[in-house]
């Protein structure tokens, strides 16, 4: 009893908030059915099943919180984490920013279950592995992957009256081929809602290809390079972007979106919200209802969520927040869903594209033990992995060894040459891109 | 875990709630409450490795675990949680057919767990049709019935959460009142009480602590603003590590306090406050080859990731291949017996026993009575970390007993030990004595930034704090400072070790590996030590 139905939520939470003596409660349901296979040195490793549904609730009296979690369900463990949140509650200081419940909301409808993925079983997941191993071992090569597949149900109700559910699937594959020798490696991901969508035979061959392709790379000196990041190479760098986009530390100066004033500046603003500060190609948005990355149309604490805009035609247009600094600021809420995701806008020019219309560049699979160097302004490091190229005239001439880069996606987003198609990645939308001046700062013997 | 995910902790109610080890919350008394009866544990053990063997398993161990956590987040002038799990439970492991299978089940009754344990069977029998390299498990002793707890001195679950928010706050009062702008502090407690039964006839109970006490400050300023975190260490002690003792700490001229095996948590804030005032006015380092002089606080990390890491025998082999990688460290240069990781005064040594380390236990997550034993001896590497089903690949028939699971319903797998530097055999030289002998050199002291490729050869490490030295003396705080070297070469410029009087033990509260992710804790000591002629970067940008 994982994933429950709508109907079914709704009469567990009823009951649970009926035994509630707080001046406020709300309470979140969490079901997960989650399959997955992992292998290694051509050889299956690990594979396993993990069924959960966890049920948390949050008293409150006055400004005093409590939260407390169960994962059984008769009416005595319902009656006992409720009293038990109460009870942390009144040990609990006060919290000055605690915000009250929310008033029931307005959902639009979800897409984000697909049965298909909700069936995925043993022989999809060893099939998956053998799609790797199988061709590999033909070829001397040594694979190692993973593939995960979840079906999640999220259910929120509160004292007021809100009350919001969803059920959701995904399904992520990995793998990582290398060369028997350990001159090259290739490797791949792909991750998707609709399990039909997945091809694991076809992305496994293109890590087969990449391991063999990259081997005796060459060395090339460091500095500042055009790149053309695929999007498993740009979204580290991208994700870290998004997630400083927060209004507080803005505001409180700790952000490389806190403003600095000019001197004399009479009313300096806090943030830097309308200034542009990348190139005018770069949007950036949220959106539940994207095809490829929907999510949940709810936050955690209830919220409703619709398509939210972080940065337009290079400007930033909002920030992230929560409903206390969004409401002690003035400023608008902008919650993040459950599963919350982020796209960013592109051309449609295709990667072999991108390549053809290259005189010099390397092209890169992906940045591996991203970190970063200094928040003001972003700078971070980490290193080329599993596939990196010399570009020469339209066409990929060899491999070349990784690179460690210190870059900042603030530089990255003002050096962009082209835009190309975006694909789902890691749960996110992003465009393969070709960007100048891409700061190297050494090798690695890594392969 | 990084940090940020630390961070998601505050302020957090049931929905923002992101908890970084699975569990289910209980109130503060209930943490109380004592563990489960051992002859209840054993018997409901038995039901386990009986059922597995009814099935055809030819091997199979059982954990019993109640894993109890508390984190208390504070900011400001503000507590913004107080969080308690509780997560509890049996995980199955069973060898059929030659091949691993691995069920748990948080249902703890007799018929739950015969069925379990029977899912475990299926699981490898299943997977046996993959196999290619059936398991081969070391020797292990028959313990009989034994137990194991965490010498702690103060069990801080029994500490009242007021008298631990109230020292947090005045923490943040600390740093704040001293030029911090804004702080986040944190208790994090760990406690796991686990019961190990395997068919090789040992039933093991233990009780394990953990404690990590970190906080977050920043400063503004007119040219932006600057970050310092805690210089205290993660450790396997009670709260008695927050006693701040004199004869614990060591003063290094012109610099800062290091920690041994206590933490004075108010007064590093109070300096942490200062040293961001400093920060923000401290001039940026002149890129290029310095010889720097390391804190054991700062170290401890570069240890981890150069040495602890590359030295996992599964990366070795290239089990952890599709996720953090392999290793440089391969089997040909091992065999070889002449490779040298670094220079003739460095002694690197796993350690399963080292009072107050993360990873201090009695017997490993596969029954296996904890040890040490070298990995770098005189510069060479002699050894790898390795357990029961491994061992037999590095021509050796005894585990090194460093099997882990973060939780009863994860399967265990081989993890980093405590790896750590030994001090100068020779002499007890003091932190300041190694500083004196620098003419041109940076100091760093405190982790910062840290970011290696997935053979473990090319990395770069930043830290909280920089000092400038100049003949033998520290003269000024720096900033913007990031090295970058090669483990081989980094460790073979090795020039100098403070003693054993210098020798400090920090450690890694989430250490992640596997897929699924599983974390471990796992601590790294080492005295304060020079490397000459290391490449030094500027981090300031311009955007």
């Amino acid at each position: 009893m994982s994933i429950i139905t709508e109907k079914e939520a709704k009469k567990l939470l009823k009951k649970v908030l009926a035994f509630s003596k707080a001046d406020e409660c709300e309470c979140n349901l969490n079901g997960q059915l989650t399959g997955n296979i992992r292998y290694a040195r051509n050889t299956v490793t690990t594979a396993g099943e993990v069924t959960d549904l966890t049920l948390a609730v949050q008293s409150t009296f006055g400004k005093k919180m409590g939260v407390a979690t169960i994962n059984e369900f008769d009416d005595a463990s319902l009656e006992k984490v409720v009293r038990r949140s109460e009870e942390l509650a009144r040990l609990a200081p006060d919290n000055p920013e605690m915000m009250p419940n929310l008033k029931p909301q307005k959902y639009s409808k979800m897409a984000t279950y697909f049965e298909s993925t909700a069936n995925v079983g043993p022989e999809f997941r060893a099939k998956a592995a053998d799609d790797g191993i199988t061709p590999s071992k033909k070829k001397n090569l040594v694979a190692s992957g993973f593939l995960t597949d979840s079906h999640t149900m999220t259910a929120v109700m509160n004292t007021n009256g809100l009350f919001a559910y969803n059920v959701a699937t995904n399904v992520s594959f990995s793998a990582t081929i290398r060369t028997a020798d350990g001159k090259g490696s290739g490797w791949v991901t792909r991750d998707y809602s609709d399990v039909n969508k997945m091809d694991t035979a076809k992305a496994s061959k293109i890590a087969i290809d990449k391991s063999i392709g990259s081997v005796d790379a060459k060395e090339m000196e460091p500095g500042k390079y055009t790149v053309i990041l695929e999007p498993a190479a740009s979204v580290g760098l991208l994700g870290r972007l998004v997630n400083a986009m927060g209004q507080r530390a803005a505001d409180e100066g700790r952000s490389f979106l806190s403003y600095k004033p000019k001197e004399g500046e009479k009313n300096p603003p806090k943030n830097k919200l309308g200034m542009k500060m990348f190139d005018e190609r770069v949007s950036i948005y949220s959106d539940p209802h994207h095809p490829e990355v929907p999510t949940a149309t709810f936050a955690g604490d209830g919220a409703a969520v619709e398509r939210t805009e972080w940065i337009q035609d290079g400007k930033i247009v909002n920030f992230q927040n929560s409903r206390y600094w969004a409401q002690k600021t003035g400023s608008k809420y902008n919650p993040t869903a459950i599963g919350g995701n982020w796209i960013m806008e592109g051309g449609n020019e295709s990667l072999e594209d991108m390549i053809k219309n290259t005189r010099r560049g390397i092209l890169v699979t992906r940045l591996w033990y991203i970190r970063q160097l200094d928040p003001q302004t972003l700078l971070q490091t980490g290193l080329t992995r599993d596939g990196t190229f010399y570009i020469e005239n339209g066409k990929i001439k060899y491999p070349v060894k990784n690179f460690r880069f210190n870059e900042s996606p603030i530089v990255m987003l003002n050096n962009i040459e082209a835009l190309g198609k975006p694909v789902r990645i890691n749960g996110n939308m992003v465009p393969p891109m070709k960007v100048r001046d891409f700061t190297f700062s050494s090798l690695s013997d890594a392969v | 875990m990084e940090r940020r995910d630390f961070i998601k902790l505050t302020g957090a109610g049931v929905g923002g709630l992101m908890l970084p080890i699975t569990g289910n919350m209980v109130s503060a008394a209930q943490l109380l409450e004592k563990p489960m009866d051992v002859a209840m544990k054993k018997q409901l053990a038995d039901v386990a490795l009986n059922a597995a063997k009814s099935v055809g398993a030819t091997y199979a161990d059982a954990r019993i675990g109640r894993y109890l956590n508390q984190f208390i987040t504070t900011r400001e002038k503000v507590v913004n949680n107080v969080v308690n799990t509780e997560s509890a439970g049996i995980g199955i492991r069973v060898i059929a057919n030659g091949t691993w299978g691995f069920a748990s089940t948080s249902i703890m009754t007799p018929d739950s767990i015969a069925k379990t344990a029977k899912q475990a069977v299926a699981i490898a029998k299943a997977n046996s049709k993959f196999q290619t390299e059936p398991v081969k498990l070391a020797p292990v002793k028959s313990y009989g019935e034994v137990s194991w707890k965490t010498p702690i001195v103060k069990n801080a679950f029994e500490i009242p959460i007021k008298e631990k928010a109230d020292m947090l706050l005045e923490v943040n009062n600390a740093a704040m009142s001293n030029g911090a702008s804004y702080i986040t502090s944190i208790f994090f407690l760990v406690n796991e009480q686990k019961y190990f039964a395997s068919t090789e006839g040992s039933y093991i109970d233990q009780d394990v602590h953990r404690l990590w006490a970190p906080f977050f400050a920043s400063a503004v300023g007119e040219s932006g603003f600057k970050q310092r975190t805690s210089l205290g260490n993660p450790v396997g002690m009670g709260f008695e590590y927050l006693d701040g003792k004199k004869e614990d700490k060591i003063y290094i001229d012109g610099a800062n306090i290091g920690y041994h095996n206590s933490y004075d948590m108010v007064e590093d804030a109070k300096n942490a406050g200062k040293q961001l005032q400093k920060k923000l006015k401290a001039k940026s380092v002149k890129p290029g080859k310095y010889d720097l002089v390391l804190d054991p606080a700062h170290l401890m990390l570069t240890i981890h990731e150069s040495v602890g890491h590359p030295l996992e025998l599964d990366r070795v082999l290239g089990y952890e291949a599709n996720f953090a990688g392999t290793s440089f460290a391969t089997l040909d240069k091992w065999k070889s017996k002449k490779f040298q990781y670094g220079s003739d005064i460095v002694n690197l040594f796993a350690d399963k026993t080292q009072l107050h380390s993360l990873g201090y236990v009695g017997y490993d997550d596969e029954g296996v009575k904890t040890k040490e034993w070298d990995l770098v001896k005189d510069g060479i590497l002699v050894n790898y970390q390795a357990t029961r089903d491994q061992v037999h690949m590095i021509d050796q028939n005894e585990s090194h007993g460093c099997c882990y699971s973060q939780s009863w319903r994860d399967v265990q797998f081989q993890r980093m030990s405590n790896v750590s530097l030994k001090p100068n055999p020779k002499e007890d030289l003091s932190a300041n004595d190694v500083i004196k002998g620098v003419d041109d050199g940076i100091y760093i002291a405190g982790r910062g930034s840290f970011s290696i490729d997935q053979q473990r050869y090319n990395f770069q490490f930043g830290g909280q704090l920089f000092y400038e030295i100049k003949n033998g003396k520290i003269v000024d705080q720096i900033e913007d400072v990031a090295y970058q070297s090669n483990t081989q070469e980094f460790w073979n410029s090795c020039a100098q070790l403070a003693g054993k009087s210098d020798y400090r033990v920090g450690g890694s509260f989430f250490d992640g590996k596997g897929q699924p992710s599983q974390v471990s804790a796992v601590s790294h000591g080492c005295p304060t030590t020079r490397f000459n002629n290391i490449n030094v970067l500027n981090t300031k940008r311009k955007v």
